[in-house]
């Protein structure tokens, strides 16, 4: 078996495509990193892979034949991080998988396991976290906007909660670090990127839009917000613990942060 | 007219924050027909400054009320600003709001104005103007009115996804002290009622498929800890009895906060008691969760919890005979009685020794609370040394080592074990 430092182009299928050649050209993968990382010429043991639809296609199936469906979500999931060791650690958990005849996904004893499971509880927390802390601002023309910053790329975890939710609005959800977003017209949802993601990363400007009851009903939510709080029970630090303050920006009882 | 909203919303949430419950689970309502909404997400979208979760829009419809309870701020004889929301406000804020994804709903509750009947009409007309004309599917809790007639209960229950009366003073004594025109058959008499709705919805449901919802997220009630001198055996014995008699999903500790200079309470300035209210969630979750009995947690012989650890170190430093637990082969309800061992790391270990047997470092990596888990297991490599120890130097080994923890008594946290 060769070792092997694995280049790909930094996509979901990209991973697939590189399980399928791990077994096909009999790799040991050493690392495994985004082509753009690669320096020219420096490494003899460099493997390019190249994203293919089809060889994608047979190791996701074949994951869900070996682990489930849930256990095949949990890579994903995983991938979703966009942590440095993930693509590694998906690749040789996949091995793992496909090598044993245990259902080694229950396996809490083992390493990689149980790593797979801590970064997996991360961006689900995540994920929970955008569901609770994405706050829609209604333009004139009835558009309900939301701005979001997640750590990691959960906006793909959200979309079905959004959608099923708000199905008689029209909305958009747009991750300001990624410039992407998710727009829904009332039927469909759709990802969308802008020419000028720049205009929309700073909430500021949204104010122009703003539809005429915006303000009052962001002035009554920060009004309740102050109002069920118990001072006789003060405790910021528990606070902090359920928001913290990266979060503050894109909430408006937090004042968008500037109490801060 | 929207300086007059700001500050209605104002009175009217700021009287509604003591009942504790702000939960939005227990419920799994579809988005039906292209409307608004759904329930089951369980949100918490914000947190209070003092750590509590906001799910719902928490607000009485009216502070106004005919009764003079001496724990409550809306009381009658309470010199207080009085305000009163119309049914449209009401429905008009519960949607701008979850439009907007500040809210998983409302839960709205009252003053009594004129009679029972009369204030329960309005709540459940506003539960009503919600699913009807908004096809509204997000989370509607309703406070029922004790003494309000069995049909308006009835309705309330076809709209809302959660119903509650809060006992609020958990001693019969207690009540007659503080509420002497409330009684606690009047409080009863509609959780008996409502209890015996959802089981017959339940079994209609089972035949028909058709049966209409019926408060799918059950009953509630709250209790308020530190106004009328109880013992926390009979705030368990009371929680205990409503989780049996009456099906409750959840019973809600409010530890007191003073509001009042009535001789009969504790006066304004004394300390709210959130670390006792602390060891009654975690008293309750043993009753749901772990398998406790409420006489296991409190009893004659120790009727109070301790307040500086918690009620399952607390149960196992008196039951040292039934250690040490064997982490490779006990079962999992015992595993679960292991001090620093949650229902998650039971789980975990449940599924993972079947791989092959756990060390102390497998326990450690799966999130066992090795610290205080070690004085209770036996697992391979790891020989319990301290069986026949005292129960007292193990708790004050345990406290040493885990310092902060057990001192930060205002902590509400819930995942202690
Ligand atoms: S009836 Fe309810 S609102 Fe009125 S004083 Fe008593 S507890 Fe307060």
């Amino acid at each position: 078996m060769r070792e092997v430092d694995l280049y790909f182009d930094g996509t979901w299928e990209g991973i697939l495509t590189s399980i399928f050649e791990m077994f096909e050209y009999k790799i040991m993968p050493l690392s495994l990193s985004h082509t753009a990382a690669r320096q020219k010429g420096m490494f003899q043991t460099a493997h390019d892979v190249v994203s293919q639809q089809d060889k994608a296609d047979r190791v996701k199936k074949g994951l869900i034949e070996k682990i489930g469906r849930n256990g095949y979500l949990e890579l994903w999931h995983a991938f979703l991080s966009e942590l440095p060791d993930v693509p590694l650690l998906i690749i040789r958990l996949a091995r793992h998988y496909f090598q044993s005849e245990q259902p080694e996904r229950l396996n809490f004893g083992h390493d990689l396991v149980l790593r797979l499971k801590k970064i997996v509880k991360s961006v689900s927390r995540e994920r929970h976290r955008m569901k609770a802390f994405a706050r829609f601002q209604r333009l004139q023309d009835g558009l309900f906007v939301a701005l979001i910053e997640p750590d990691f790329n959960v906006l793909p975890l959200i979309r079905k909660h959004f959608q099923d939710r708000y199905a008689d609005q029209r909305w958009l959800i747009f991750d300001i670090r990624r410039h992407y977003g998710l727009y829904y017209d009332e039927h469909t949802t759709s990802e969308v990127t802008f020419a000028d993601p720049g205009n929309l990363a700073n909430s500021r400007t949204l104010v122009d839009l703003y539809a005429a009851d915006e303000p009052l009903y962001a002035d009554l939510w920060k009004r309740y917000f102050k109002s069920v709080n118990i001072v006789e029970r003060k405790n910021m630090k528990l606070h902090l613990q359920h928001v913290p303050r990266r979060y503050w920006r894109h909430l408006h009882e937090k004042s968008f942060g500037l109490d801060a | 007219m929207s300086d007059r909203i700001k500050e209605k919303l104002e009175i009217l949430a700021d009287a509604a924050k003591y009942d504790v419950s702000c939960s939005s689970s227990g419920s799994n309502r579809k988005n039906k027909d292209h409307g608004l909404g759904n329930t089951g997400a369980g949100i918490c979208h914000t947190y209070t400054e003092d750590g509590r979760c906001v799910s719902l829009l928490k607000i009485l419809l009216t502070n106004h009320c005919i009764y003079d309870c001496a724990y409550c701020v809306s009381r009658k004889s309470n010199d207080i600003k009085r305000a009163a929301f119309t049914v449209q406000e009401v429905v008009d804020l519960t949607i701008n709001f979850y439009r907007r994804n500040y809210i998983e709903g409302l839960f709205l509750s009252s003053g009594i104005f004129k009679d029972a009947d009369f204030t329960m009409e309005r709540l459940v007309l506003i539960a009503k103007k919600l699913r009807r004309e908004h096809n509204f599917n997000g989370y509607i809790h309703l406070k029922t009115i004790p003494a309000a007639s069995p049909e308006l209960i009835h309705e309330a229950g076809l709209y809302a996804d959660r119903l509650s009366i809060n006992l609020e003073i958990p001693t019969d004594a207690g009540l007659k002290l503080l509420a002497p025109e409330k009684n606690r058959k009047d409080m009863i008499r509609p959780m008996t009622y409502l209890k015996d709705q959802l089981i017959k919805t339940k079994e209609e449901g089972k035949l028909f498929k058709t049966t209409p919802k019926f408060a799918p997220a059950g009953q509630s009630t709250q209790l308020i800890i530190g106004a009328s001198g109880e013992s926390d055996q009979q705030i368990i014995t009371a929680a205990n009895y409503f989780y049996n008699k009456f099906n409750m999903k959840r019973v809600y500790y409010s530890g007191y906060v003073p509001i009042s200079y009535d001789k009969r309470l504790p006066t304004i300035g004394t300390a709210v008691p959130t670390a006792r209210e602390n060891r009654l969630y975690q008293s309750d979750w043993l009753m749901r969760f772990y398998g406790f009995q409420a006489d296991e947690i409190v009893n004659e012989s120790h009727p109070l919890l301790d307040l500086d650890i918690d009620p399952k170190l607390s149960w196992a430093l008196r039951n040292m005979d039934r250690f040490p637990i064997d982490i490779n082969k006990d079962d999992y309800q015992l595993i679960l009685r292991v001090p620093g061992i949650g229902v998650g790391s039971a789980q975990k270990i449940v599924a993972a020794r079947k791989f092959g047997p756990l060390h102390i470092e497998h326990l450690r990596k799966i999130g066992v609370a090795i610290n205080r888990a070690k004085y209770f297991i036996s697992c391979k490599g790891f020989l319990q040394i301290y069986a026949d120890k005292r129960a007292d130097l193990i708790k004050s080994y345990i406290l040493n080592s885990s310092k902060s923890k057990y001192t930060s008594s205002t902590t509400q946290q819930l995942q202690l074990f």
